[in-house]
């Protein structure tokens, strides 16, 4: 009950001590003992045994063989008995108030002592709840990093065939540009070999036309008006001794 | 039970006989970081049996409360005795 409390109390100062002692020696290095894993022995159920609150269980076991059940409260009257007759404790105005203090005391241990063990029992369990919380979820929390470690390493074994996928990419990519460069090759040189060709017909053209032009200008040229009406009459008559024929044949 | 000879000095006060006290007294560590560690010792043992545990009673505490008046009641008999009934006991 009260030892519950002052042992609540009693680990906060203690966790407390040697921390702020550690940040001073900031020179002494750690982790230098040979480490057990052994898990820590967990806390004892109950302590000693105490008779009456304050004798302590081993004196009723040590006198036991000899005297049996009543031996040591025989002992504790008889000495009692002896410090009072010789007057070794004195009977004063302080016994009175031992006397009323210890009886308040006794009483409120019995009234309250359940209660007071029971709330002190819950803090316990609240703080070992927490800590068991953090331990359930720090467990989880790592079982899951190792599933999806796992997960990671079986994602590895199908890094070839990526590699392989994006290799043949790369190469599909460079066959394709290499024939497009060669596409545009050999388009350029027909149109430049179409272009020579377009110009050399061309040129010919030019001098075909050219050349009847000239040919048909200086033909024209030579004839002379005189010849121009020769020509004419020879055409009539010879127009006129078909036309005869022609006749002679329909009318035949 | 003896599974090994210990030197008298390292024995346990319970262990040690009678004849053998006095190189029990003569082997002890009187220095004072000897004292201090073995106060210290007194009381792990006295805390670990007690109070360091999951349901402990009044009793841990009690019996330290109870020693500090025995002993400050030693310490003022010399002031108490003349509080005393009778003259001759």
């Amino acid at each position: 009950m009260l030892s519950r409390l002052v042992f609540v109390s009693g680990r906060a100062l203690k966790g407390s001590g040697p921390i702020g002692a550690g940040l001073v020696h900031a020179s002494r290095s750690l982790h230098t003992s040979s480490q057990s894993q052994a898990p820590v022995p967990a806390l004892p159920e109950k302590g000693g045994k105490v008779r009456h609150g304050i004798i302590p269980e081993e004196l009723f076991q040590l006198l036991y063989p000899k005297t049996g059940v009543t031996g040591p409260y025989m002992l504790g009257t008889g000495l009692l008995l002896y410090m009072l007759s010789k007057e070794i404790y004195v009977v004063n105005h302080e016994t009175f108030a031992a006397a009323s203090i210890i009886t308040v005391i006794i009483y409120s241990i019995k009234k309250f002592g359940p209660s007071v063990a029971a709330f002190a029992d819950k803090l316990n369990e609240d703080k070992v709840a927490k800590a068991q919380e953090v331990k359930d979820l720090a467990m989880t929390s790592l079982a899951q990093a190792i599933e999806d470690e796992k997960k990671e390493q079986w994602r590895v074994e199908g890094r070839s065939m990526l590699f392989d996928a994006k290799r043949n990419n790369v190469a599909m990519l460079l066959e394709t540009n290499y024939r497009e460069r060669l596409h545009m090759v050999t388009n350029e040189v027909k149109r430049r070999l179409d272009y020579q060709i377009a110009l050399q017909n061309l040129h010919r053209q030019m001098e075909q036309d050219h050349m009847v032009n000239w040919v048909e200008k200086s033909v024209i040229s030579s004839i002379t008006p005189q010849q121009e009406k020769e020509s004419i009459a020879k055409c009539i008559t010879d127009l006129k001794a078909l036309a005869k024929t022609t006749q002679a044949k329909a009318a035949v | 039970m003896a599974d090994r000879p210990v030197p008298i000095a390292e024995k346990r006060l319970m262990d040690v006989k009678l004849g053998e006290l006095g190189t029990w007294l003569g082997g002890r560590d009187f220095t004072p970081n000897g004292l201090i560690s073995a106060i210290r010792r007194g009381h792990d043992r006295y805390y670990n049996k007690y109070i360091n545990v999951k349901k402990g009673g009044i009793g841990g505490v009690a019996m330290l409360l109870v020693g500090y008046v025995a002993i400050s009641y030693i310490w003022e008999y010399d002031h108490i005795k003349h509080d005393r009934w009778r003259k001759y006991h």
